[in-house]
């Protein structure tokens, strides 16, 4: 036992090297840009009730955070223009070769910004910090040439749905066949060999977008896919505090039928969102980021100890 | 009774029951696009027909474990269509068709004690020892002189099924095999 986890921990070496040189990169990044780096507490009262994301309880009732975008929004309510944040998130019963129930997330958000800039932004960071880590021979991903100077895709859900699936989500899609298709048949095409944007959602999969005005069946949202990688989901920000309970209420219902849970109301979140202006923010997954770049197999690869060994 | 899972539960290595059968889960892998609901991909092989497919399950979807168990018996005799078996602590006596013994006759001696698969106390397979002790029925003789290593010749051995062995081992003489491989690892003195 002990010799595995020494064998593991050298074999990985160079793995944690690359997440060090990127995750440093991506600091430098923000900071070209103007970006404040903030920490936002782990331990919540009250994450962002999302049907099929599951909090976990940490105790006198609290749970650990899904993903710092409450307080992130908070903090924008209050007047910060661009923070960004680079953090623990952690979502129960997620487990495979790109999910760990503890994974480490990229946030960040910009003030008078909607979907299209932070599309921008990840063009730019992409960019930037393959030119700092690739080698002369180019990024390579299990056989797989990644290009990250060309131009990017960018096509809408309906669009791939059309051209990967066979038939069109339109209006109020049929969740169920959605997201097997969505992960069977249109992401593990997207992003070959530059990185894709996926963008305008249904709105039924997007519980904190806002919906785009000139197509009110889609909400402003996009992901990053490369290699068939989900890599970032980001969208114009919902700061319509009664939609957005409104929205929270279905989820808080759905959440107790469907997964017998119960989620209490970010009161303090929807009280900020009098004072938001409108904005846009992104997660991007650190750990496949790195996958990627450094042509890892799997998430474990690019983890001091899998949540097995934790 | 069979203990309920949940699709959280899965795993690669698992054994289920579906549809009456036990399945085995070979391959496996966890999904879940972006916002969506987490999905279950099972590679599944029937662990009687040994036929493999693949199925995606859902949170929320529930299985039964499969009702399996292992346990030693001597192998009594073959009647050409089943193989008997004796337990050795109730004496109980079982009949495994030929399809589930499948590969391993070739090594399946009276009195040889193995592991036998029960689901839902049917015989549906068995695991022989690591090693068993096998005499040789028939094999030429070896040339004289010819010691070069790695060489070898077929013998037949006294279950009717043949091997590769060194030129040195003759007729009459009793050989260990790895029923893993199926090879020939040494020979035994008599």
């Amino acid at each position: 036992m002990e010799i595995d986890e020494i064998e593991l921990l050298r074999s990985n070496r160079r793995f944690l090297e690359s997440r060090c040189r990127v995750l440093r990169l991506i600091r430098a990044f923000f900071e070209t840009q103007g970006f404040l780096e903030v920490q936002t507490p782990m331990l919540t009262a009250a994450p962002a009730p999302e049907l099929h994301i599951r909090p976990i309880q940490a105790g006198g009732g609290r749970f650990l955070s899904t993903s710092p975008e409450l307080h992130m929004k908070r903090m924008l309510a209050a007047g910060f223009e661009k923070i960004f944040q680079i953090t623990h998130a952690f979502r129960a019963d997620e487990r495979g070769r790109l999910h760990h129930p503890e994974f480490t997330i990229l946030e960040w958000y910009r003030l008078g910004a909607d979907y299209k800039d932070l599309q921008q932004d990840c063009q730019k960071l992409v960019r930037f910090t393959c030119r700092a880590v690739a080698p002369k021979s180019g990024l390579h991903f299990q056989g797989i040439r990644l290009d990250f100077e060309g131009p990017w895709k960018t096509c809408s859900v309906r669009e791939a749905f059309q051209k990967f699936a066979g038939w069109d989500p339109g209006l109020g899609p049929d969740l169920d066949r959605f997201d097997l298709d969505m992960a069977q048949k249109v992401q593990t095409n997207l992003g070959f060999p530059a990185p894709c944007i996926l963008e305008d959602y249904p709105k039924s999969r997007a519980s904190l977008a806002r919906i785009k005005p000139a197509e009110p069946e889609v909400a402003e949202r996009f992901e990053l896919f490369w290699a068939g990688i989900e890599l970032a989901n980001g969208f114009s920000e919902l700061i319509d505090p009664h939609e957005q309970r409104t929205r929270f209420q279905s989820a808080i219902a759905s959440k107790e039928q469907l997964e017998q849970i119960s989620c209490p109301m970010p009161e303090a979140f929807l009280a900020s969102l009098r004072h938001l202006r409108p904005c846009a923010g992104i997660a991007l997954g650190v750990d496949r980021f790195v996958m990627l770049l450094a042509g890892a197999e799997t998430i474990d690869d690019v983890v001091t100890f899998t949540p097995e060994r934790a | 009774m069979a203990a309920v899972l949940t699709a959280g539960e899965l795993r690669k290595g698992l054994k289920l029951e579906i549809d009456g059968d036990p399945y085995l889960i070979v391959d496996f892998e966890f999904t879940k696009p972006g916002k969506g609901q987490a999905l279950y991909r099972c590679r599944l092989k029937n662990m009687i027909t040994g036929i493999q497919f693949d199925r995606t399950y859902r949170s929320g979807d529930k299985f039964n474990a499969a009702d399996l168990e292992e346990q030693e018996m001597q192998f009594l005799y073959s009647d050409g269509e089943n193989y008997h078996f004796m337990n050795m602590t109730s004496f109980e006596q079982i009949e495994m068709p030929a399809e589930a013994v499948g590969d391993s006759s070739s090594f399946l001696t009276e009195n040889l004690v193995v592991n036998v698969l029960l689901f839902q106390g049917r015989p549906i397979g068995l695991t022989l020892p690591n090693f068993v002790e096998l005499k040789i029925v028939t094999s030429a003789p070896g040339v004289k002189g010819d010691t070069a290593s790695g060489a070898t010749k077929p013998a037949r051995l006294q279950t009717g099924h043949v091997i590769h062995v060194p030129l040195f081992v003759e007729e009459g003489e009793t050989v260990r095999i790895d029923t893993r491989t199926g090879q020939y690892v040494e020979r035994v003195k008599g």
